[in-house]
């Protein structure tokens, strides 16, 4: 099967290929039928690229470790769960999901166009073959996915532990998602250049699609928070590591030009703008890909094995000298229709939106690349650390958070003064009456940066739920119909509007959570045995026993860890039970027999699990680095080793297993970090609350399933709304 | 190459052949009321459209005074109707050309 799986590769460089030239000569020659067989080879793509993908996950699945990938990340011992998600852990598998998922968004944008924008999506079709066609060079020359080796291995080295997470199987395709969708604005925008075709049609054809990115960009980092914060043992959601900071990049971009793309389509203005903001977010969206894959940045996210540094820095010069050249040479095309009605207006907000924005996105591309900048100019390699990135992105982090309770409450156009000021009482009442409470109960007093979060988080509630009220206010006069059917009513027939105040609530809630946690966490790193307790903040944790649990490699319903060694940690406040947590650290079988016949059955990278009690005022964290260095237990491991075969991990096991309970009779004192973090969930409900918007903002409305008006009712129209 | 491996390549060649070269072989009546231009006004139309209803709204949830929403508006549907004007024309152009070039046909073949 992996001939199949190559033959596919070389049958989709030839499709791209063949698909490139096609459309440009037809869309150069005016010949609609050669356009049309690009827009097929695009088709036919997605139909080779599923075939190989499926190729490739039956590998996996059927344990075939003639495939060097399925044997280098997978075993006949990882659970069918992982084994399905180990396609994309590896170097070459990731760049087959990324040309897959391309090649799906490609074949839908392409299809829901097909009648519409012909020149554009001419151009736009050869742009996605051309990063197709790189993508699937790189397997074809670099990395393949199907390369085998023969005799095959009798099994795999398995699936990096860290891995074995469930949010591990949707982040990946989640985030890469979220980047291959980023290409199809980044295809049509530059598309419309080509075709000197800059008038709001192509932003109207993309703007889903740059919506979809931005909602799977924001479920993925989640996601992605979400495992580093129960997986990773450090306690935290975020790091302004080199690999979240590159998918936070395009987010911030799309999140700028979802904005301002408003301010195109109603006004005519900011089309240099929104080409560069959307040229951007695709190469940023690149150069993320590039981050995880070339291992050129060190990170705890970055899982590239080899080098393929120098196609991607090739392909991201072209893409970054293309743009600013399209840009510069149709310049006078991308003239504002119209300017500024008035300083105080939705347009003026939305500008100073997209200006934080990518002042975020500045900084944090800063810091990021900080380490190669450094190097470059003085030979050494300087890195910038989270107090960096927090002392530039929490005040503009504020302003975001300002303005976004500021925009919903201002019109289009023009806004009088008078109309301004009654519209802010009811936002700036809620913050006002939040900061009053804060500071009568003390909660905030040495945290000014959190109070002022909490105060603009308030305001945005005050300014969102003013805004539903007064719509739901105005529903029900016109329609009469009770409050419960006008908001549904209202939500139905305005989905951009008020899916977007609901992502702003999500925001506002979320960088609460962000606030409080960051702000108020009680953290302890301390060595305990059985009976020992310490405080954190207003808790005691006592460590009444440990755990320990052999698991067989082979039972599938665990994450395919030999050993855990763990412990029971009773929470108390006041003297009274509020939780137990139960940390352990996981440990592997390594792959390597030369550590010892039973050295390596527990010889891989630990991973801990955290024990957590979450709740929606605070989180209680814990993990535990227990010692198996101690002498009695490197004894048994040691008479192992010598008395055991390595033909017999069965025997290897009871070794395992003597060590288990040689632990638990003597327990040796153990590492602990704990946590007490307030509002950690506020996080996750933010980011929900901001999917869902996105959701409704994103839902197809009424109007675009309008059926085509004649003539003659249009000239009906015309004549009513010159009337009125 | 396994047989199993070969015919399944072989196969998915020739679908690959028969999708992409469809265009190519037979030709399809191009769809005559596309023009570039009127997809472009179409646009357009649809957001002056949204832009009305949201002024609109902005009135109505108390966002515009009346004067403002009185001159929003007022420059929004006259936007609005030089747009359907020009669609208007567009539309008229392109039966136009059409019935000029059925015209023709029938000059050159009167059994048409």
């Amino acid at each position: 099967m992996a001939q199949l799986g190559g033959a596919c590769l070389i049958l989709a460089l030839a499709v791209c290929a063949y698909g490139i030239g096609a459309s440009i000569y037809g869309v150069r020659t005016g010949r609609a039928e050669f356009s049309e067989s690009g827009r097929r080879s695009v088709y036919a793509l997605a139909g080779i690229l599923t075939v190989a993908f499926a190729v490739l996950e039956l590998a996996f699945l059927r344990n075939d470790f003639s495939f060097n990938t399925v044997a280098d990340t997978s075993s006949a011992t990882t659970p069918t769960f992982y084994k399905a998600a180990a396609v994309w852990s590896s170097q070459e598998g990731s760049l087959l999901l990324w040309a897959w998922l391309l090649s799906l968004w490609s074949t839908l944008v392409l299809f829901l166009t097909r009648k519409r924008m012909r020149d554009v999506s001419a151009y736009a079709t050869a742009i996605l073959l051309g990063f197709g066609g790189f993508f699937i060079a790189l397997m074809v020359f670099y990395a393949t996915p199907f390369a085998t080796t023969d005799p095959a291995p009798a099994e795999g080295v398995g699936l990096d532990p860290l891995l074995r997470h469930p949010s591990m199987m949707i982040h990946p395709p989640m985030l890469y998602s979220g980047y291959t969708l980023c290409i199809v604005p980044l295809a049509f925008g530059m598309g419309a250049l080509l075709a000197r075709k800059v008038d709001a049609e192509w932003i109207k054809a993309t703007r889903r699609f740059a919506m979809a990115a931005w909602l799977f960009l924001g479920i993925g980092i989640m996601l992605g928070a979400r495992w580093s914060y129960s997986e990773l043992g450090w306690g935290g959601y975020w790091g302004w590591d080199a690999v979240e900071n590159a998918s936070l990049m395009p987010w911030l971009t799309a999140t700028a030009f979802i904005h301002s793309l408003m301010i195109q389509e109603k006004r005519g203005m900011l089309k240099v703008w929104n080409v560069s903001l959307v040229l951007a977010t695709g190469t940023l969206a690149i150069m993320g890909t590039f981050l995880v894959r070339s291992g050129i940045l060190s990170s705890i996210h970055a899982f590239g094995g080899q080098t393929l540094g120098v196609p991607f820095v090739i392909l991201i010069g072209v893409l970054i000298l293309s743009s600013i050249y399209l840009v510069s040479s149709r310049r006078d095309m991308l003239r504002s229709e119209h300017r500024l009605d008035s300083l105080l207006s939705r347009e003026s907000i939305f500008l100073a939106n997209n200006i934080v924005l990518v002042g975020l996105c500045f900084v944090i591309f800063w810091g990021t690349y900080f380490p190669l900048i450094s190097e470059a100019l003085t030979g050494h390699e300087a890195s910038v650390g989270p107090p960096w990135f927090d002392r530039y992105t929490v005040p503009l982090a504020l302003i975001l958070v300002l303005l976004s309770g500021i925009g919903p409450v201002i019109a289009w156009r023009r806004a009088t003064l008078a109309n301004a000021r009654r519209n802010f009482v009811v936002p700036l009442s809620f913050a006002l009456v939040t900061l009053a409470v804060l500071l009568a109960t003390g909660v905030a007093d040495s945290k000014p940066l959190a109070l002022a979060m909490f105060c603009c988080a308030a305001f945005v509630l005050g300014s969102v739920g003013q805004e539903y009220w007064r719509g739901v206010r105005v529903r029900r006069a016109i329609a009469g119909e009770p409050a419960p059917l006008a908001l549904l009513a209202l939500v139905k027939r305005n989905r951009r509007r008020y899916g977007g105040y609901v992502v702003h609530i999500g925001i506002a809630v979320l960088f609460v959570g962000v606030a409080a946690s960051s702000s108020f966490q009680h953290a302890s790193e301390l060595s305990l045995s059985p009976g020992q307790s310490t405080k954190v903040g207003a808790y005691t944790v006592r460590y009444v026993r440990p755990t320990a649990s052999v698991t067989p490699k082979y039972d599938p319903v665990h994450t395919g860890s030999t050993l855990s060694l763990g412990a029971v940690l009773d929470v108390t406040k006041r003297g009274k039970h509020v939780t137990s947590l139960t940390p352990a650290e996981d440990f592997y079988d390594s792959g390597e027999p030369a550590q010892g016949s039973v050295a390596h059955l527990i010889g891989g990278q630990p991973v801990s699990q955290v024990g957590m009690d979450g709740g929606i005022k605070r989180d209680i964290w814990s993990a535990i680095a227990p010692d198996i260095d101690t002498p009695r237990l490197k004894r048994i491991i040691e008479i192992g080793n010598k008395t055991i075969p390595l033909v017999r991990p069965d025997e290897g096991m009871i070794a395992i297993a003597v060590m288990a309970r040689e632990y638990m009779r003597s327990p040796p004192p153990a590492e602990f970090h704990l946590i007490v973090s307030p509002l950690v969930m506020w996080i996750w409900i933010g980011g929900a609350i901001v999917a869902c918007g996105a959701l409704i903002a994103l839902w197809p409305a009424p109007s675009t399933v309008r059926a085509r008006v004649s003539v003659r009712a249009r000239s009906r129209a015309a004549r009513r709304l010159a009337r009125a | 190459m396994s047989v199993l491996a070969a015919m399944l390549t072989l196969m998915l060649l020739a679908a690959v052949m028969a999708v992409v070269s469809r265009p190519l072989l037979i030709a399809r009546k191009p769809d005559e009321s596309y023009t570039p231009k009127r997809s472009e006004l179409e646009a357009e139309r649809e957001a002056k459209y949204r832009e009305i209803r949201d002024a609109e709204l902005d009135y109505r949830t108390g966002k515009l005074s009346q004067e403002d929403y009185e001159a929003v508006n007022g420059a929004l549907r006259a936007e609005a109707v030089e747009i359907l004007n020009k669609l208007e024309s567009s539309e008229r152009d392109r039966v136009g050309e059409e019935d000029q070039a059925a015209e023709e046909d029938r000059a050159t073949d009167p059994a048409k």
